[in-house]
C-alpha cells in the first residue's frame, strides 16, 4: 500500500517544485509569469521526446510515478540504477537494443535465469534484489516510459528560482518589521520624554532668568498614600485582597508544578509531524504501530524511518510553498534534507552504495509525555479498544512542527474524560453482557467509562 | 515563696574542694560528644573557616534550590530500537518453552520476557512431566541477573581471553591424546540426550575420556538399585495421584527426593472425591513437607525406619524379620500392612534411605504389590551420580593418571566431604578447567574457569522420563563474555558445529521421528507418539488395570519360585535391614525448600523464602527434638526484641567437626535424630549478606545422607530471622477448619465447617448473614475470588517466590526479617497442634473451666502455646484476602485504599502517607509497610541496588518507595491484561486466563483463581462446596478468599 502512496507523492512533488513559487503577495503576478514559463516549457520538452524515443514523455512520467519511482530515480542510484538516458546508455554501453528492455522489464527473473549476462550482471551489482516483473505493461507502455527517462532532466526554471529569492527577501522584511515598528515607536517616545524635560529645564531657567518667581504649590491636603495607610479600613481589605489574590496564584503556581502542558523539547533529529501527519497525512499507527496492542505507542524504530526515507532522500518542499514562519525558523528544503540525512547517520545507511553500513547510531529522542511511573496507562486500551483519536489527548499532531504536550495528563483531566465518555460497547462482545445488567441497572442505553468502573484506584494505580 | 532549700546531686558536694564536682559543674557533657565521629576530625573541624551563618547560608541555599530544581520535570530520554526486531513489540510479554536442568531441578517451563529481558517463570502446562517449577526454578530467573556473575573466562585468578584459554586447552588436549593419561569430563547429570552423544563423540576424538556423574546430593543407592533389578542407571517414577495408600520411609515425595516434583500428582489424590482420598503414613526423622502433610506420622530414625521397612516387607511377604521396635512402632507397622493389603495395586511404598538394600527392598516390595503408582518402565533420569566412580576418579588423580580434567555445573571443593582430598588431586591434574557461572570454592584452585551460561542463555534438550523429552532454548543473549559447555567441547572438538546444530541433529535423527522440530521448539516438550498411545491408554480404561494387576500378582508369585537369586540377595537385604543400627545420634541431612543444594546460594530471594515447616529464613540450623533438647541444654527463646534466639551446637561425625551450628527444637524430630540441611556456608563468590548458614557438606560422608555424629553445646546464642513465632492454633480451630474423612463423608457439613453463631434480635444466626454495612451490589461484571484448598496445598512455597517475582516485592535482608519487616505479600503459616491433633486442642480449650486447676485456663493456655512432639501440622497460604467489608479501607484517613467492584481490595501507593493504621486494623496482618527504601540503596545490597539486578523488575507493577504500605493486589495487573486481551480481541474472558501469580504457579492446584461472576467457572464452583469457608468468619469482613476445610483420612485398616 505504501509503495502506491510513495508514487502518488513523488508525482505531486514534481508539481510542487514548479508551484512553489507561489506567494500570496503576489499571487497573480507569479502565477501568471510561472505559468507561461511552465506551458512553454513543457511545450519544448514535448517536441523533444516526441522525437527521441517515439513516446508520449507525458505519460511516460505518470507511468514512471506510477510503476518505477518506488526503486528507480532518474539521476541517482536507488534499490535500482539510475534511469536517466538508458535507451541510450545501453546502447551505447552494452549493445543492448529497446527489445532487450521490453522483456527485463516484462520479465525480469526470467531474463535472470535465462542466463542472460548483463541481467545478471546488474542482479548482482543491486544485492540480487531481483525487479518486480511488469507483465502488464505493453510496448506502447515502455515507449512512454523511456521517452520520459530519455528526456532532458528538468533543469530548475530561471524565473522560478528568481521568484523563489524574491520571496525569501519578502519574507525576511515580513518579519523584522514588527521589531523595527515597535523600536522606532519606543525611540520616538523617548525623544518625546526627553524633549519634555529639556523643553521644561530651559523654561525654568528661563524663568529664573527673568526674575518670575515659581510658586511652589505645597499642598496642604494630605499625600494619597499617607490619607490611605491612615484609613484603617482600606489597610484592612487591601491587604485580605492582596492576600487573597497572593494565594491564588501561588495556588495556581503549585498546582501546575509538575504539569508539563506545553512542553516542546528540542529533539536530535528534527521530526515533523506536520509533514508527515499533516501534509503527506500518513496514519499515526503507521509508525506508532505498537498503539493498538501494547500500553506504550511505541517511538518507531529507524527501520520504520527506513520503509519509506529509503527512496525518500531529499525534501521538496509542501504544496503551498514554505509558509512565511518556516522560513523564518530556518525550515527550509536543505534544512529538512540535512534531516534526513542525519537520519541516515543514525541508521547506518549508505547512499551511494544503497547500503547498511551496520553502524548505527541510536537516537536518543527526548520523551515528551511522561505519565509518572504510579500511573499506569495503556495505549490499546484506549486506541483499539475505546477507539479514541490520537488526537483526543495528544492535540492537532498534524499541524505541530514541533511536538508540545497538548494535554495537562493529570489526573483531573483523566477522570473527566472517564465520567463523559461512552464506552464504546458496539460489535464487541467482552460488553455484551455486562452491558445488558449495566443499563438496566442504571437505565440508560450509553454508559460511561465510569460507570463501568473506570474510577475506580487501582485501575490505574498498581 | 522561694526557698533556700539546697538539692544535693551527690554526696561528693558537702566536699567544697572536690576536683570532681568542679570539673562536673564545667562540662555540660560527662563524656566528650564524639563530634569527630559524625562530622570529621577535631583538627580538619578546627581548620576549617565555616562557621556557624555560613552553614546555615549554605543549607539554607541548598533547600532552596533543591526545592526550586523540584519544580522542573527531568529531562527523560527515550531510545528506540534501530531495528526492531520482529516478534518484539515494546509493552507486550513474549513467552518461550525452555527447561531448567541444572543437575539439581529439572522442569519444563514457560519464561515470560519483556523487551528482550526474562522476568519469570511460568509453569508449562503442555508438559506431561515436570511441567511445574518449584521455589527454586521460579527464582531462578534472578540468578540470571546476579551481579557476582562471571563476566569472562578467568586463568588463574586473571580475567584473560576466550580464543587464549581455547589454545591452551586444544593444545593440552591434543598432546594427551596418546598419551595414556585420561582425560576426565566431571560433570552434573544433564538427562540430555545431545550431550549423551556429544561427550561419546568427544571421547571417539580424544580416546582416553573418562565421563563421571557427580549428584552434589546423591541418589546413588536408589539408582544402583534399580540398575541391578532393571538394567539402567535411573529412577523409578511415581505416580501417586494413583495412590491409595502411600507409605514413605524418609521420602520427603514433596520435597526434592530423587529429583522432586512428584507434589502435583500427590495433591490431586489428597482431594476427597466420591467419599475417598489416599492415605498416607509416613515414618521419618526429621519433619519433611511429606510427613507434614502426613495422614500418619510415626517419629522414628533412620536406623529404626530401615527396621520397619524390613518388618513390613516381612508382614506383606507373610515371613518375619528380626529387630527391635517400640510397641506404638509395631502397630503402626501391621496396621499400615493391613491397608496395604486391603488395596495391593492401589499402595506404594517409597524410602529416601541412602542405602541399596533399602532401595532393592522398597522396589521389591513395589513389584510384589504390583503398584499402579510404580513405573520402572520409563523411569526417570534426573539423577545420575555415581559414588563409585568419584571416588575412582579422586583416586586416579592423586596418583598422577589424569591428564585434564573438565568439570561443569559442579562445585566439588564445596560439595564434597572429602574436598581436600579433590584439592590434592587437583595438584598432580596437568589441565584443569572448570566452566560455572559464578566464582566459587571450585574455580578458585583450577587453573581455568570457562564463565558459562545462565540455562536463560543456552540451548539444550532433556529427557526427565523415558520418552519425554524436553528443549532448552536461550531466551536473552549471553549477558557477559560467556559460553555453554557444549559449545566449547565442539569447539575443542575441532568441530565448527553449534551447539544448536548439534541438538537438531541428534532430534531429527534419534528423537523427532518425522515430527516438527518447530513445534517441539514451540511447545518446549515433545513426546514421541508411540509413548502417546501408551500413556492415554493406560490412564484410559481402569478395568484393563485391574486386569493387568492381578495378572501381576499372580507373576510375582511365579517369579519367586523362578528367581531364587533375586529373592534370595532380597531375603540377604531384608535381613540386614532388621539388624540395622546406629551408634549414638542418628544425622539425617536434608535439603531444604528454599536452598536445595546451594547452588543458588546468592539468590537473595531464596535466602529470604522463609522454609516451609521452621519459617526460619537466611539460615540452616541443627534440628533436634524437644526431648534430646532437654537433655543437652538447648534452648529456644523469644527475646524482648521479638526475634528468636537458639543455642550452638558443635557437629562431628567421624572426626570432622562442624562448629557453631545454630539449634532449632523441632516438633516431630524423632528422639535420637538430629536433622541438618545442606546449601549453606557458602563463602566464595559470595556477596556478605548472602553467606548465611554453615556448610553441611563435610558431614556428609561417602556420601551417605545417615551419619553418626555427636552433638554438644557449644558457646553463644544465635540470632534467628523467623517469620512465625507463634507455632500452635491454641485450639482456635475457625483459622484451619479440619476434619476426618470418616465425619467429613458422614456428617452434614454444618457439623464439620461450623459457621460461627451470632445473637441478632435474641436469635442466634449465622454470623455471615448479619451485616453493619449496606452491601455493595457485586453481581455485575467480574468478581474474582481466590480458592485455597487446604487438602491440596502441601506448603512447597512455589506461590511465594512467584509472588515476590511478579510484584516487585523487595528483599530486606535478615536483620529487618529478624524485627518482622519481612515483605512477602503471601505467607504460608503453618502450624503444629498441641495435642496429638488439632482437634483435641479444640476440645481442650472447649473444656477450660476456671482459672486454676487441671482444667483451668490460666495453665491450659500455656500449655497449648506449646506444640507437641509428633504434632499434626497444617499450613496456610494467607495474603490480602480482599475483604468486601475491609476494615483497612474504613481507617484510612486518606483513602489510598479502596475497594473495586470486581472484590480487588485496592491499595494507591502514591496516595498513601504511611499512618499504618490499615495494618492494625486488619485482622489477618497481610499488610506490609516499606520501612525503608529497598531500591537503588545500597544498605540493601540485594538486587534492587544494581543495574543487572534490576532487569527482573516486572515493568507492569510499581516498585514502592518508603514510608508506603503494600499488600497482594489479587495480581490486579495480570487480571486486568486478561480483559483488555478480551476486550481486544471481542469476546468474553475465559475462564483459565484469570490467574494470580500465586495460583498459576500452584502446581498442586490448591489455589484457583477466576470470577464468581462467571458461573461457569471453576472457581464459582468450588465456592459452592460444603468445605468452603472464610477466614475469621466471625469478624463479618467478607473476604474474597476462601479455604477449604482440611480433610484428614485417619482412618484406620
Amino acid at each position: 500500500m505504501y509503495l502506491t502512496k510513495i508514487s502518488c507523492q513523488d508525482s505531486e512533488s514534481n508539481l510542487i517544485n514548479m508551484k512553489k513559487v507561489h506567494y500570496r503577495n503576489q499571487f497573480s503576478r507569479v502565477f501568471s509569469i510561472s505559468a507561461v514559463i511552465f506551458l512553454l516549457f513543457s511545450l519544448s520538452l514535448f517536441a523533444q521526446e516526441e522525437g527521441v524515443s517515439g513516446g508520449d514523455a507525458v505519460k511516460g512520467k505518470q507511468l514512471f510515478n506510477q510503476n518505477c519511482a518506488a526503486c528507480h530515480a532518474l539521476d541517482r542510484k536507488m534499490t535500482g540504477p539510475a534511469l536517466a538516458k538508458v535507451t541510450a546508455r545501453l546502447a551505447e554501453d552494452e549493445g543492448l537494443d529497446k527489445e532487450w528492455l521490453y522483456s527485463w522489464i516484462k520479465n525480469s527473473p526470467g531474463m535472470i535465469s535465462s542466463g542472460d549476462a548483463y541481467a545478471n550482471k546488474v542482479y548482482a551489482e543491486f544485492n540480487q534484489a531481483a525487479m518486480t516483473a511488469f507483465p502488464t505493461l505493453s510496448n506502447e507502455d515502455i515507449d512512454h516510459i523511456l521517452a520520459y527517462t530519455d528526456a532532458e532532466p528538468a533543469t530548475p526554471v530561471p524565473a522560478a528560482s528568481g521568484a523563489s529569492g524574491e520571496v525569501v527577501s519578502q519574507g525576511g522584511t515580513g518579519g523584522i518589521s514588527n521589531e523595527v515598528i515597535l523600536g522606532a515607536l519606543a525611540l520616538v517616545f523617548g525623544l518625546l520624554v526627553v524633549m519634555l524635560l529639556l523643553v521644561n529645564k530651559t523654561l525654568q531657567r528661563i524663568a529664573v532668568a527673568n526674575g518670575v518667581e515659581l510658586v511652589e504649590e505645597k499642598a496642604k491636603r494630605l499625600p494619597l498614600w499617607k490619607a490611605f495607610v491612615k484609613n484603617q479600613f482600606l489597610v484592612l481589605v487591601s491587604v485580605i485582597l492582596l492576600l487573597l489574590s497572593g494565594a491564588y496564584f501561588a495556588y495556581g503556581y503549585f498546582m501546575q508544578v509538575g504539569v508539563d502542558q506545553g512542553y516542546a523539547p528540542i529533539q536530535p533529529i528534527h521530526f515533523s509531524h506536520k509533514i508527515h501527519a499533516g501534509d503527506n497525512k500518513i496514519e499515526c499507527k503507521y509508525c506508532h504501530s505498537s498503539a493498538r496492542v501494547s500500553k506504550t505507542s511505541g517511538i518507531p524504530s529507524l527501520n520504520v524511518c527506513m520503509n519509506c526515507h529509503k527512496s525518500i532522500y531529499e525534501y521538496k518542499g509542501n504544496p503551498e510553498g514554505p509558509s512565511k514562519d518556516d522560513l523564518a525558523n530556518g525550515y527550509t528544503n536543505e534544512f529538512y534534507t540535512a534531516q534526513i540525512k542525519e537520519l541516515y547517520k543514525a541508521v547506518g545507511w549508505d547512499e551511494d552504495n544503497q547500503k547498511y553500513t551496520g553502524e548505527s547510531k541510536p537516537v536518543k529522542w527526548v520523551r515528551v509525555h511522561n505519565l509518572p511511573d504510579f500511573a499506569y496507562f495503556n495505549h490499546s486500551q484506549h486506541v483499539t479498544v475505546a477507539g479514541v483519536e490520537c488526537q483526543t489527548c495528544h492535540g492537532p499532531i498534524e499541524e505541530m512542527e514541533i511536538v508540545e504536550q497538548f494535554s495537562p495528563l493529570t489526573m483531573g483531566w483523566c477522570i473527566n474524560c472517564h465520567r463523559e465518555t461512552n464506552v464504546k460497547v458496539e460489535g464487541n462482545d467482552y460488553y455484551a453482557k455486562i452491558h445488558e445488567e449495566l443499563s438496566k441497572k442504571y437505565g440508560v442505553e450509553k454508559l460511561t467509562a465510569a460507570q463501568m468502573g473506570g474510577l475506580e484506584c487501582g485501575k490505574c494505580h498498581y | 515563696m522561694a526557698s533556700n532549700k539546697k538539692y544535693w546531686k551527690n554526696e561528693a558536694e558537702l566536699n567544697p574542694n572536690d576536683s570532681i564536682v568542679e570539673t562536673l559543674k564545667q562540662n555540660e557533657f560527662v563524656q566528650e560528644i564524639p563530634v569527630d565521629e559524625f562530622l570529621g576530625d577535631k583538627e580538619t573541624l578546627s581548620e576549617t573557616s565555616t562557621n556557624r551563618r555560613d552553614f546555615l547560608k549554605y543549607v539554607g541555599f541548598s533547600t532552596a534550590a533543591a526545592s526550586l530544581a523540584a519544580c522542573e520535570g527531568p529531562v527523560i530520554k527515550s531510545i528506540p530500537y534501530v531495528v526492531q526486531p520482529e516478534n518484539i513489540v515494546p509493552g507486550v510479554a513474549n513467552y518461550y518453552a525452555t527447561t531448567i536442568a541444572d543437575g539439581f531441578d529439572f522442569a519444563s517451563i514457560l519464561v515470560k520476557t519483556r523487551e528482550g529481558r526474562p522476568i519469570k517463570i511460568e509453569n508449562n502446562n503442555e508438559a506431561r512431566v515436570a511441567g511445574s517449577g518449584n521455589a527454586r526454578v521460579q527464582a531462578s530467573v534472578l540468578s540470571l541477573y546476579d551481579s557476582k556473575r562471571l563476566q569472562g573466562p578467568v586463568t588463574n585468578g586473571e580475567p584473560t581471553e576466550w580464543s587464549t584459554l581455547d589454545a591452551a586447552v586444544k593444545a593440552k588436549l591434543g598432546s594427551l591424546k596418546n598419551s595414556g593419561k585420561q582425560i576426565a569430563l566431571l560433570t552434573q547429570t544433564y538427562a540430555s540426550p545431545s550431550t549423551t552423544r556429544l561427550i561419546s563423540e568427544f571421547k571417539a576424538v580424544f580416546g582416553n575420556v573418562n565421563h563421571v556423574t557427580y549428584d552434589a546430593v546423591s541418589e546413588d543407592a536408589a539408582l544402583s538399585a534399580f540398575e541391578a533389578k532393571y538394567g539402567e542407571r535411573a529412577l523409578a517414577d511415581y505416580d501417586f495421584s494413583k495412590a491409595n495408600v502411600i507409605v514413605s520411609f524418609g521420602a520427603d515425595i514433596l520435597g526434592d527426593w530423587q529429583g522432586g516434583g512428584y507434589d502435583a500428582g500427590y495433591s490431586k489424590g489428597r482431594v476427597p472425591k466420591n467419599g475417598k482420598m489416599s492415605k498416607h503414613v509416613q515414618f521419618e526423622a526429621n519433619m519433611s513437607l511429606a510427613g507434614a502433610n502426613a495422614d500418619k506420622r510415626v517419629p522414628l530414625t533412620p536406623s529404626q525406619q530401615m527396621i520397619a521397612l524390613a518388618k513390613l516387607y516381612a508382614k506383606l511377604n507373610g515371613t518375619s524379620a528380626g529387630g527391635e521396635l517400640p510397641e506404638n512402632v509395631e502397630k503402626a507397622i501391621e496396621s499400615t500392612a493391613q491397608l496395604i493389603r486391603k488395596d495391593m495395586s492401589g499402595s506404594v511404598v517409597v524410602s529416601g534411605i541412602d542405602d541399596v538394600n533399602v532401595q532393592t527392598v522398597v522396589l521389591a516390595i513395589n513389584e510384589m504389590l504390583g503398584s499402579k503408582a510404580f513405573d520402572a518402565k520409563s523411569p526417570r533420569y534426573t539423577r545420575q551420580g555415581n559414588s563409585a566412580a568419584l571416588s575412582e576418579l579422586i583416586s586416579s588423580m592423586k596418583s598422577g593418571s589424569v591428564g585434564a580434567l573438565i568439570m561443569d555445573g559442579v562445585n566439588p571443593m564445596y560439595t564434597l566431604p572429602n574436598a581436600a582430598d579433590f584439592k590434592d588431586g587437583l595438584g598432580n591434574v596437568d589441565l584443569s578447567v572448570v566452566f560455572s557461572t559464578n566464582w566459587n570454592e571450585t574455580t578458585e584452585v583450577t587453573q581455568y574457569t570457562a564463565a558459562s551460561n545462565h540455562y536463560l542463555e543456552s540451548w539444550g534438550d532433556a529427557q526427565l522420563k523415558k520418552g519425554h523429552y524436553s528443549l532448552m532454548q536461550p531466551t536473552i543473549t549471553e549477558l557477559f563474555d560467556t559460553r555453554q559447555f557444549q559449545a566449547a567441547l565442539l569447539n575443542w572438538m575441532g568441530s565448527d558445529k553449534s551447539y544448536y546444530d548439534f541438538i537438531k541433529e541428534t532430534w531429527s535423527a534419534s528423537v523427532l521421528a518425522g515430527s516438527d522440530w518447530g513445534r517441539a521448539l514451540q511447545a518446549g516438550v515433545f513426546v514421541p507418539a508411540d509413548a502417546i498411545s501408551e500413556i492415554t491408554s493406560d490412564e484410559g480404561d481402569p478395568v484393563i488395570s485391574i486386569v493387568t494387576t492381578t495378572d501381576k500378582e499372580v507373576g510375582v508369585e511365579g517369579l519367586e519360585g523362578e528367581e531364587e537369586v533375586a529373592s534370595v540377595s532380597i531375603a540377604a537385604a531384608v535381613q540386614s535391614l532388621a539388624s540395622a543400627n546406629m551408634a549414638g545420634m542418628e544425622l539425617q541431612l536434608y535439603t531444604k525448600t528454599g536452598m536445595g543444594d546451594g547452588q543458588q546460594a546468592g539468590n537473595p530471594w531464596l535466602q529470604e523464602f522463609p522454609d516451609p515447616i521452621t519459617r526460619v529464613s537466611w539460615d540452616n540450623y541443627v534440628t533436634v527434638s524437644k526431648a534430646d533438647a532437654a537433655k543437652l541444654g538447648f534452648v529456644n527463646e523469644n527475646v524482648a526484641n521479638g526475634g528468636l534466639d537458639g543455642s550452638y551446637a558443635k557437629l562431628t561425625v567421624n572426626g570432622v567437626s562442624v562448629n557453631n551450628v545454630p539449634v532449632i527444637i523441632q516438633p516431630g524430630q524423632a528422639a535420637g535424630s538430629v536433622g541438618l540441611s545442606f546449601g549453606y556456608g557458602k563463602k566464595v563468590g559470595l556477596k556478605s549478606e548472602m553467606q548465611t548458614g554453615v556448610n553441611a557438606y563435610p558431614l556428609y560422608q561417602d556420601l551417605k545422607n545417615v551419619q553418626s555424629v555427636t552433638i554438644e553445646k557449644a558457646a553463644g546464642n544465635h540470632e534467628f530471622a523467623c517469620v512465625q513465632l507463634h507455632n500452635t492454633l491454641m485450639g482456635r480451630g475457625d483459622i484451619i477448619k479440619e476434619t476426618t474423612l470418616e465425619i467429613f463423608n458422614t456428617k452434614d457439613h454444618a457439623e464439620w465447617n461450623h459457621v460461627p453463631q451470632v445473637s441478632l434480635d435474641h436469635n442466634e444466626v449465622p454470623a455471615t448473614s448479619v451485616d453493619l454495612w449496606d452491601s455493595f451490589d457485586r453481581s455485575i461484571g467480574h468478581h474474582f475470588n481466590l480458592s485455597i484448598d487446604l487438602n491440596a496445598c502441601t506448603g512447597c512455597g512455589a506461590c511465594v517466590i512467584a509472588c515476590h517475582a511478579e510484584n516487585n516485592v523487595p528483599v530486606v535482608g535478615k536483620e529487618e526479617v529478624r524485627k518482622s519487616r519481612d515483605m512477602h505479600w503471601l505467607r504460608i503459616d503453618r502450624y503444629y497442634s498441641s495435642e496429638e491433633t488439632f482437634e483435641e486442642d479444640n476440645i481442650k480449650k472447649e473444656e477450660f473451666d476456671g482459672l486454676s486447676g487441671d482444667k483451668g485456663s490460666l495453665g491450659g493456655f500455656g500449655e497449648l502455646e506449646h506444640p507437641t512432639a509428633n504434632p499434626q501440622v497444617a499450613f496456610q497460604p494467607v495474603m490480602c484476602q480482599h475483604c468486601n467489608h475491609a476494615p483497612c479501607e474504613t481507617v484510612c484517613p486518606v483513602a489510598a485504599t479502596s475497594h473495586s467492584r470486581q472484590g480487588q481490595n485496592h491499595m494507591a501507593y502514591n496516595r498513601c502517607v504511611g499512618t499504618r493504621y490499615c495494618a492494625n486494623n486488619c485482622p489477618y496482618k497481610v499488610r506490609r509497610f516499606n520501612w525503608f527504601l529497598y531500591n537503588n540503596n545500597d544498605e540493601f545490597d540485594y538486587h534492587m541496588n544494581n543495574d543487572l539486578g534490576k532487569m527482573v523488575v516486572n515493568p507492569d507493577v510499581n516498585v514502592r518507595s518508603r514510608g508506603v504500605m503494600e499488600k497482594c493486589s489479587m495480581c490486579i495487573q495480570m487480571t486486568q491484561k486478561s480483559i483488555l486481551d478480551a476486550k481486544r480481541d471481542g469476546r468474553p474472558v475465559k475462564d483459565d486466563e484469570f490467574q494470580t501469580a500465586c495460583s498459576a504457579a500452584c502446581s498442586s492446584g490448591a489455589m484457583v483463581f477466576g470470577d464468581v461472576n462467571d458461573h461457569e467457572s471453576e472457581v464459582s464452583k468450588l465456592k459452592e462446596s460444603d468445605r468452603m469457608y472464610h477466614l475469621l468468619e466471625h469478624v463479618g469482613t467478607k473476604p474474597n478468599v476462601f479455604y477449604h476445610v482440611k480433610v484428614r483420612n485417619t482412618n484406620e485398616a
